[in-house]
């Protein structure tokens, strides 16, 4: 095991201006007495090195080994903690930013203090077994978070569980959404932290000994304990982070290192990076001017720590790729933003980020999100814009919203949801299905597929044609129901969590005293504002089985429909948003005292909780997806994406702070004719959408590629917008194969 | 997108359900433009409600239809039966919706904040013409009272029916040319070609800048003399020509003649190739146009 020598351990924060961020731990005071405000263009950015490609060449074969088997390899013999594998390299010689999960690239380590079942499943599903040892232990000696859970779930959990009203709960799985301050590793080092964390816990020695102090003491400890082991973890690949980082490269290695040791003990559906970009910049731009590094070879440490966490990898169950397909991770990147002050956060390194996208090739991971805003640089909005068109990696998020909450240094969760860094947590709570539970106010409680009693104590409306008020009247006390189930199960699941599956190194990357959130969430927004509206303004007639129950409905009239920038539709998706939001947090008790938050988003599960809704009044079939997150239903926007997003951007983000999702595709064409118009054109309407306080988008620009992949999967490409010079937009009416098909034909042959 | 800056948690249920579209304000942005007289009578008379008309549906945000982003519409009406027209359902009023001039400019108004920054306001369809007095008064709003830039998709044919001053309101005419050949023109579109010429002419007596648009089919429009023949039309016609915009043909508005029983022709014809669309931008630009 080699010893690497450390680069300025002495001069470590040389010629960083100082403040309060030295005495204690302030990395937003870092930055904001360091950072390198940018304004220019991305011309000064640069290619990769022979070296980066050389490493993606080596993992080039196993990751199309990976896509044939599904999953390379397992390390099936040793659960998974900070410190249990040696170390792990693509090329030993080569990297520059080192870690691995395990000892070799794309090898996934399984995790039983989740469930495991769990990971039996996971290994079965990919042909491989468990070791003896392991096996017995999480049977014998130690429970998981899995058997936690279901020991106290009440009936009423498991019905709505079993029947899709509420889907996807983290009781299979890791939570996530947590963020560990991995830029403090860097910063401080390790030695620092734990002294922090030792006066956290001795500022308690004489409090009360509650069982919320004493929890907390505990905590204390395992987050110590666990820094000591980053150290350990850090040590097997030769490197002493006991002090701060006084390179750039140490910085991104240090920061890496934090991030490795969570994604080594935890298996969070989402494991987000931060906001790191215009951390590094500092350490970047100081290396940059002592002629410690030139342009080329700062890009090459971005672009191999890009490799490193595009490589993240972890073991699923069957039924949790059909809920999150396509092994997402969400190392959730946000990048650029406005300070508090005025100044922007966009650095030369928010550049060299979305730089990746060009060097490495498109790719989902890390989930690259940009803060925007109608005040950021000229140069930096452009450029993004580009890259967004010719990649479609990148997604929108607006900081002129979110930064009145949560200030100038907040990362996001997954795909939407914003916490301050090292400030905060999310209690991540999946969904409720809304148009199922329209469905339950209509037939009285009863599950339109499983012809069961899932709510209990609720009358159906007895007639045929469903009014308005009755409806309202009834659909009230069944999401009162619904909020109540829902809140009582995620209470359950994050006791459970902090108690058998605990994420000790994240959260020692925290302060003691975090906010909490309980992260809810709704699904088929869309579907039940819909259904809504056409029994307001047309009239639907209730089609009934031989028991009574409705398990049809019929039309007649037309109504409108949520995505036409039309008042009398979208106020009812605005409503049914706060209502929710305000049953949740009307309920007695939230664990932890978490402050009841709410999402709009769904990821691909909205073809699961498709799957087990039944025919809907809006017309929508059994079966057939739901539109994600805020999305409005498929063909049902008729006068294009500006009046799509204008209904969309009604949401109120005070009553969903946790984020609501938009999707747009579009074809080339659809954004311009040229490519200069294209990106300016995509600039005004990201500028158009945050001054109307739309929250996020996730803009996909079609090649042909993604065309083909959209025909194979026209769920995951909503609101396909093809433009044509003078057409005319009935081209909606088709339905989505039909309009594929179409497209594939056209595009095919002019490709 | 949305030009009222809306406060979350103001658009309250069920009180805004019985609000009709109708009723929207023009936004606060206008006040911009409080200083220009057309604004001043605007803002002083409630506007009334214009001649009615027939539009077929509108596009919210359409790159494609004139610089910029663009609130398009499409109205109904059209005498030409162009043989690969793509919008057949336009050709009548029926299916259209009759609304008022008042109505219309208060849906395009909605992102009056975002076109002026973005773009502006084009008119299509079918064919704006034949819908002169209900398309002229729609400009005149647009451009005159909310200070939006305007364009005209059209061939001209019924130009005449219009005075000069018809055009007062007007940026930019999108000009469809389907054919340079007389005859040939006929076959395409069933009308004579001299009426679209006599416009361009006009324009440039107006000082009208165009962008001079032509549908590329293989078969029925690509004979690289017509092109050249129509590219030297355009040039001759002086520095107004901004550009011209060559459309490949596609197949996307085929199905609508299946629904309006009337025979598509081209259910054939491929989609011209990017040799076949290059050699044709190629003809046109060895004229020193612009072509897109």
């Amino acid at each position: 095991m080699r010893s690497i020598v450390r680069d300025n351990a002495a001069g470590a924060w040389d010629a960083f201006k100082g403040g309060a961020w030295q005495t204690s731990i302030d990395v937003r005071g870092f930055i904001q007495a360091n950072c390198t405000p940018y304004t220019g263009d991305g011309t000064f950015l640069t290619g990769p090195t022979a070296r980066t490609l050389s490493i993606a060449e080596r993992l080039e074969p196993l990751l199309a080994a990976e896509r044939t088997k599904g999953v390379l390899d397992v390390s099936a013999d040793r659960p998974s903690t900070i410190t249990a594998h040696d170390a792990g390299y693509i090329d030993c010689e080569k990297e520059l930013i080192v870690g691995l999960q395990t000892d070799a690239p794309l090898k996934r380590a399984i995790m039983p203090n989740g469930g495991l079942r769990m990971v039996e499943t996971g290994l079965e599903a990919y042909g491989y077994k468990i070791a003896g040892d392991v096996h017995k232990i999480w049977s014998d000696y130690r429970k998981s978070h899995n058997t936690g859970v279901f020991d106290v779930y009440s009936p009423d959990i498991l019905a709505a569980r079993k029947s899709g009203i509420v889907t996807g709960l983290p009781d299979a799985y890791g939570r996530g959404r947590i963020i560990g301050d991995y830029r403090r590793v860097a910063l401080y080092g390790v030695d620092y932290l734990r002294r922090a964390k030792q006066r956290e816990l001795h500022e308690l020695d004489d409090a009360v000994f509650t069982e919320e102090v004493l929890r907390q003491r505990e905590e204390l400890a395992e987050q110590y304990r666990a820094l000591g082991e980053l150290k350990q973890m850090a040590a097997k690949y030769g490197y002493d982070i006991s002090g701060p980082a006084g390179t750039a490269r140490e910085a991104i290695q240090w920061t890496y290192f934090g991030y490795l040791a969570a994604v080594k003990e935890q298996n969070g559906a989402a494991m987000s990076l931060g906001r790191v970009s215009t951390f590094f910049d500092i350490y970047l731009q100081r290396d940059l001017d002592r002629g410690l590094l030139t342009e080329e070879q700062a890009q090459e440490l971005v672009d191999d720590l890009v490799i490193k966490l595009r490589i993240v990898r972890f073991l699923r169950t069957p039924e949790y790729d059909e809920l999150f397909s396509g092994d997402p991770t969400w190392v959730t990147e946000a990048i650029g933003g406005m300070g508090e002050d005025g100044r922007t956060l966009v650095t030369r390194t928010s550049f060299r980020f979305l730089q990746t996208l060009y060097n490495l090739g498109p790719a989902p991971e890390p989930n690259l999100t940009v803060l925007w805003s109608t005040s950021l640089p000229a140069g930096f909005k452009a450029f993004a814009a580009q890259v967004s068109i010719d990649t479609s990696a990148i997604q929108y998020m607006n900081d002129d919203l979110m930064r009145p909450h949560w200030g100038d240094d907040y990362g996001i969760a997954c795909c939407v949801s914003a916490m301050r860094i090292g400030k905060q947590m999310q209690f991540f709570g999946a969904r409720v299905n809304l148009a199922k539970a329209l469905l339950y106010a209509i037939n009285g409680g009863v599950d339109e597929k499983m012809h069961a009693v899932v709510a209990e104590g609720f009358e159906p409306i007895r007639s045929d044609l469903l009014t308005w008020d009755e409806v309202m009247d009834k659909l009230e006390p069944v999401l009162d129901w619904l909020a109540a189930t829902y809140v009582k199960a995620l209470n359950a699941i994050h006791y459970m969590h902090d108690k058998y599956a605990y994420e000790r190194i994240e959260m020692a990357l925290h302060d003691r005293d975090i906010l909490r959130t309980m992260a809810c969430g709704i699904a088929g927004l869309s579907v039940a504002a819909d259904s809504l509206s056409a029994i307001k303004h047309a009239k639907v007639y209730a089609l009934r089985d031989e028991t009574g129950l409705a398990t049809d409905f019929r039309i007649e009239g037309e109504y409108p429909a949520y995505g036409n920038d039309d008042d009398r539709a979208d106020s009812i998706a605005v409503w049914l948003s706060e209502t929710f939001m305000k049953k949740v947090a009307s309920q007695p008790h939230f664990y932890r005292g978490a402050m009841p938050t709410q999402s709009v988003l769904t990821i691909t599960s909205n073809v699961v909780y498709g799957k087990k809704t039944g025919n809907t009044p809006d017309g929508r079939r059994d079966g057939l997806p739901f539109a994600p997150g805020a999305n409005p239903m498929n063909g049902r926007d008729r006068k294009g994406f500006v009046a799509s997003g204008a209904s969309v951007a009604k949401l109120p983000y005070c009553c969903a702070l946790d984020g609501i999702s938009w999707t747009a595709s579009a074809t080339p064409d659809a954004l311009g004719r040229d490519p200069e118009g294209r990106q300016r054109n995509l600039s005004a309407c990201l500028d158009a959408y945050a001054g109307a306080n739309g929250h996020h988008v996730n803009v996909n620009v079609f090649n042909r590629e993604k065309l083909l992949h959209a025909m194979e999967h026209p769920e995951l490409y909503p609101q396909l917008t093809v433009r044509v010079s003078g057409y005319a937009v009935n081209f909606v009416k088709l339905t989505r194969e039909q309009q594929l098909d179409v497209i594939s034909r056209t595009f095919h042959q002019c490709m | 997108m949305h030009v009222r800056r809306r406060r979350p948690g103001t658009v309250k249920s069920r009180e805004l359900c019985e609000r009709s579209p109708e009723a929207t304000k023009i936004p606060d942005k206008r006040k911009a433009l409080s200083g220009t007289a057309a604004a001043q009578e605007f803002e002083q008379a409630p506007e009334p409600d214009g001649p009615a008309g027939y539009i077929h549906s509108v596009e919210t945000g359409a790159a494609a239809d004139g610089p910029g982003m663009r609130f398009v519409f499409f109205l109904a009406g059209c005498s030409f039966r162009c043989l690969y027209c793509h919008n057949p359902d336009t050709w009548t009023f029926g299916g259209s919706r009759p609304v008022s001039v008042r109505a219309a400019v208060a849906e395009a108004a909605r992102y009056a904040g975002f076109l002026r920054m973005a773009g502006g306001v084009t008119l299509s369809g079918g064919d704006p013409l034949a819908q002169a007095e209900f398309a002229g008064e729609l400009l005149r709003r647009l451009h005159d009272g909310l200070g939006l830039h305007t364009a005209l998709d059209t061939q001209g044919f019924l130009h005449r029916k219009v005075e000069d001053r018809w055009f007062d309101a007007l940026d930019l005419v999108l000009l469809d040319i389907k054919h340079i050949d007389p005859v040939r023109h006929r076959d395409v579109t069933g009308r004579p070609l001299q009426p679209t010429l006599d416009f361009a002419r006009r324009l440039v007596r107006l000082g009208k800048p165009m962008w001079i648009r032509y549908v590329l089919v293989p078969g029925l429009t690509d004979d690289a003399e017509d092109i050249a023949r129509l590219a030297d039309t355009a040039a001759g016609l002086g520095p107004l020509v901004e550009r011209v915009e060559l459309l490949p043909f596609h197949q996307l508005g085929s199905h609508k003649w299946a629904g309006l029983n009337r025979p598509y022709r081209l259910a054939a014809t491929p989609v011209p190739s990017a040799s076949q669309i290059a050699a044709a931008a190629a003809i046109i630009r060895s004229r020193g146009l612009t072509v897109s």
